[in-house]
């Protein structure tokens, strides 16, 4: 959405200004109300499945209408009040992690969260298969809003999983390892040597560092990329750390010859 | 041959009416599904042959039509010959011949073939004098059975695209939805919304594309309703999407149906490409300026893909899951564009509101659920089938007299509403009108329109457990507490079916209930304790019985009883002995019969085959 109204809004008896077009859970955040999220992340578009963001809204126009929304995805409206915690939403999300533990006893991420809600051992019956797995679906968004969906969701239900196609190493990964960076419970696992890198069943050729020689990425990453932002691979071979030292190098000279790259401001004293 | 304006469509009908008048006889076969699986085809080739080789189709003026589901579907295959209506059931190739010079040629009726009512143990001659019928008032199933669903010509015969031709050329499209909400005409799919309102807020949404859509993904276990309207009547449902498009104004859509219903989906093609011959589909639909066209979606038979969120990803070919609606579908719908999406037999009544008018769809039914619904009776009913009925008509009423009684004449014990994820009502309830609100109320709903009935040989934990199984499978999986917190209310109720149940187990399926209906994210799974909690409602004693004292009275779960027989009753027939799979009944002949509990693997074939009620449950 592109306008910018302002909406007025309630979280837990104070009131809000913010733009439309944003989340419950964004307002919050930004006012420093926190709400636990499993399967949220400020780069990808929510989809509402750990249910954990549950808030109760008082509907300002539907009767005074009340029940629980997840703040991930409910859009605020004018004279909204919103509660972040109650006993019912306790109780939901307190039983959310006891399932989740069920699920998943072995995930510590898992354990950790369940642990605030007072939980240490799940109160149903334990899944027979152990997983780590969460399904929370971030690895598979992460991948689609990189550009690759090389990994994806297969079955329902209990038996969904997170799976590449036929079971062979996919062939649009580009071994950037972000699904794996972004699991919350450390399912994806991946392994770096100095060549390679192994993740998804592939083994990716490693990019050297021009500069230092240390791995940088994948080389099919590497190409992925400067096709993505329209650049020459050339200047994408230099590693985060040696990029970072270059760039304070020339601030430096810059500062030392009193003159601003590409300019000849007199620096001020 | 393109009708391009209603003065063609009107000559059409009269020259299809003309042609149908000609016909002295005909002979009507059922071709539905159901009829079509127990070898109606082989009745129709036969008489097809018959006819032909004696040169009787002018001799006696006589016509042969395969129609689509008649609905008493138990009987069949069925054949009604018109106009005297006499109805045949389980009528084989065999039996052609006989049909032919008998009832055909020297018009005689054939008393075996007729259907018996199994209370009276009369034979009726005429379809229409059949309780099965003759509470029924069909609306959505009005030419269900009349005509042959594979002719545009026979469709508008009976005065089909009439209702188009009055909406486009008579009516503005708000005059059209106005109508609609006149008629107080509800979502037929399970939801019960108000079909005008939801027209109208999809034609005020701020956009240049709108879509209007069919959902034909009738997927609860035991209803068929939608699938015979589709395969019996398809052209219904074609007009009245076109009528509910131009009301809305949209240009195209799709009918979402399943791959697994290969005759709806044959009949729907057909008749889409008829229509777009005749220009009831396309561009300037009879002559009116307006277009409309639609298409078929094939589903792969996900349960959850009846779900419009995850439908309308299906047919926009993403994975088919629910997306939150807090912007609703007919704002953001298909391809984020306003989207009007309502079930079968919702368009299948459109063209009748439009044609007999609002005020009479209104007074049929009861106060907020107007006109009629379709079910499908099934379980432990005698007579199974197909029904539709006016709304608020009490479900003692359809079991009862439509549905002739329980089978066996055994106790009643309870009616599943609304799929599996329904609920069970117990004999108290039976004289409930049946309306979307009432079911609700009981704890029960209208749903698509399935309607299970279940007698005293049915335990009600295992019931849940049965409906809780479907959804475990059915499940998308996408949020926690469907995924999860279904799969282990599942695993509870198997203990307690298996016999390892614990106290606090009731409970315990009480609050994850509760939080499963608060915090799922789409429909499937709020309603998915249903089951559960209906049953819990009015059966608490067996779920009891089940935990505390090891007991299944019903004789279902099979570490919970064993089966005797009663010395009383037993007249030593050896049926039982007969009848055991395992060799565990031990007797002579005319003396009483016993079984060797510890070899006995409670099947309960005994009980099913013994007539004189004699194997009891302990």
């Amino acid at each position: 959405m592109t306008n910018n109204k302002t909406i007025n809004l309630e979280i837990d008896g104070r009131f809000f200004q913010a733009d439309e077009g944003m989340t419950i859970l964004e307002v919050a955040r930004r006012e420093g109300i926190e709400i636990p999220t499993l399967c949220q992340h400020d780069a990808l578009e929510p989809v509402g499945a750990c249910r954990l963001c549950l808030v109760e809204i008082t509907h300002p126009n539907w009767k005074g209408w009340k029940g629980l929304v997840t703040s991930c995805l409910y859009p605020i409206e004018e004279g909204l009040q919103v509660t972040t915690n109650n006993p019912e939403i306790h109780t939901a999300r307190k039983t959310l992690l006891d399932l989740l533990l069920a699920r998943c006893p072995e995930a510590t991420y898992i354990q950790k969260c369940a642990a605030e809600y007072g939980i240490t051992a799940t109160s149903f019956k334990k899944r027979e298969e152990e997983t780590t797995c969460i399904l929370c679906g971030l690895c598979v968004r992460v991948c689609a809003a990189k550009g690759c969906n090389a990994i994806g969701a297969t079955g329902r239900g209990i038996t969904k999983g997170i799976a590449v196609p036929f079971r062979q190493p996919p062939p649009d990964c580009i071994g950037c390892a972000s699904c794996a960076h972004i699991c919350p419970t450390d399912t994806i696992k991946y392994t770096d040597t100095e060549d390679l890198r192994k993740i998804w069943g592939h083994k990716f050729k490693m990019v050297k560092c021009v500069s230092c020689g240390r791995p940088v990425m994948p080389e099919k990453q590497l190409e992925f990329e400067a096709a993505k932002a329209g650049l020459d691979a050339k200047y994408l071979t230099t590693c985060p750390q040696c990029s970072q030292d270059q760039t304070l190098a020339t601030v430096q000279s810059s500062f030392q010859s009193k003159t601003v790259p590409g300019g000849s401001l007199e620096v001020a004293r | 041959m393109r009708i391009a304006t209603v003065q063609s469509l009107k000559v059409a009908a009269k020259k299809a009416r003309s042609e149908r008048e000609s016909i002295k006889t005909e002979v009507l076969v059922c071709a539905g599904t159901g009829c079509l699986a127990n070898g109606s085809l082989a009745v129709v080739e036969s008489l097809e042959r018959s006819i032909c080789s004696r040169k009787l189709t002018a001799e006696l003026k006589l016509g042969l039509k395969t129609t689509g589901c008649h609905g008493f579907c138990e009987k069949g295959p069925l054949v009604v010959i018109q106009p005297k209506g006499i109805f045949y059931k389980g009528v084989k190739p065999k039996d052609v011949k006989e049909i032919i010079e008998k009832t055909l040629i020297s018009g005689e009726v054939i008393e075996r073939l007729l259907y018996r009512d199994p209370n009276t143990k009369e034979r009726i001659e005429e379809y229409t004098e059949i309780p099965f019928y003759s509470r029924q008032l069909r609306i959505a199933l009005r030419n269900i059975g009349k005509i042959d669903p594979g002719s545009i010509d026979d469709y508008i015969a009976v005065g089909g695209y009439a209702g188009l031709a009055t909406a486009l050329t008579e009516m503005t499209p708000e005059e059209v939805i106005d109508s609609i909400t006149k008629s107080g005409l509800r979502g037929r799919g399970g939801g019960g919304f108000p079909a005008g309102r939801k027209w109208k807020t999809c034609r005020n949404a701020p956009a240049e594309t709108r879509y209007v859509l069919c959902n034909a993904d009738e997927g609860d276990p035991g209803a068929f309703m939608d699938r015979s309207i589709c395969e019996g009547d398809p052209h219904a449902v074609i007009e009245g999407m076109v009528i509910g498009a131009w009301a809305v104004g949209a240009n195209s859509g799709s009918i979402y149906v399943r791959e697994e219903y290969p005759l709806a989906v044959k009949h729907l093609q057909l008749a889409i490409d008829q229509a777009r011959e005749k220009g009831f589909l396309g561009d300037d639909i009879l002559g009116s300026g307006f277009s409309y066209d639609v298409h078929i979606a094939r589903g792969g038979g996900a349960f959850v893909c009846g779900e419009s969120s995850a439908l309308m990803k299906s047919v926009a070919g993403e994975v088919g899951e629910p997306r939150a609606k807090y912007i609703h579908s007919v704002i953001r719908g298909l391809h984020d564009q306003p989207t009007v999406l309502n079930n079968v037999e919702t368009w299948a009544n459109v063209p009748w509101i439009i044609n007999e008018g609002a005020e009479k769809f209104a007074t049929l039914g009861t106060g907020k659920s107007t006109g009629t619904k379709a079910f499908s009776l099934v379980g432990k009913v005698k007579n199974t089938g197909l029904v539709e009925v006016p709304m608020g008509i009490t479900l003692r009423e359809i079991i009862f007299e439509i549905g002739g009684g329980i089978i066996g004449d055994r106790p009643f014990k309870a009616v599943q509403t609304g799929g599996p994820s329904g609920g069970c009502l117990p004999e108290d309830k039976l004289d409930l009108p049946v309306d979307f609100d009432t079911l609700t109320e009981a704890g029960s709903m209208m749903g698509s329109g399935g309607m299970i009935v279940m007698d005293d040989r049915t335990c009600m934990v295992d019931t849940a457990r049965y409906f809780l199984e479907f959804l475990v499978d059915e499940s998308c999986g996408k949020c926690i507490p469907c995924r999860e917190g279904v799969h282990q209310l599942h695993c509870i109720l198997e203990d307690i079916c298996a016999g390892e149940g614990q106290p606090g187990d009731i409970e315990k399926i009480e609050s994850l209930s509760d939080v499963i209906v608060s915090a799922s994210l789409c429909a499937l799974g709020k309603s998915a304790p249903n089951p559960i909690l209906s049953t819990l409602r009015y059966f608490r004693n067996e779920y009891e019985a089940h935990i505390n004292d090891g007991k299944c009275a019903a004789g279902v779960c099979r570490n919970l009883f064993s089966f005797e027989i009663s010395e009383e009753a037993c007249v030593g027939c050896g049926l039982c002995i007969k009848a055991c799979p395992v060799d565990s009944i031990l007797g002579e002949k005319k003396e009483v019969h016993r079984i060797n509990g510890k070899t006995c693997t409670r099947c309960g074939a005994c009980r099913n085959i013994c007539a004189v009620d004699a194997i009891k449950v302990v």
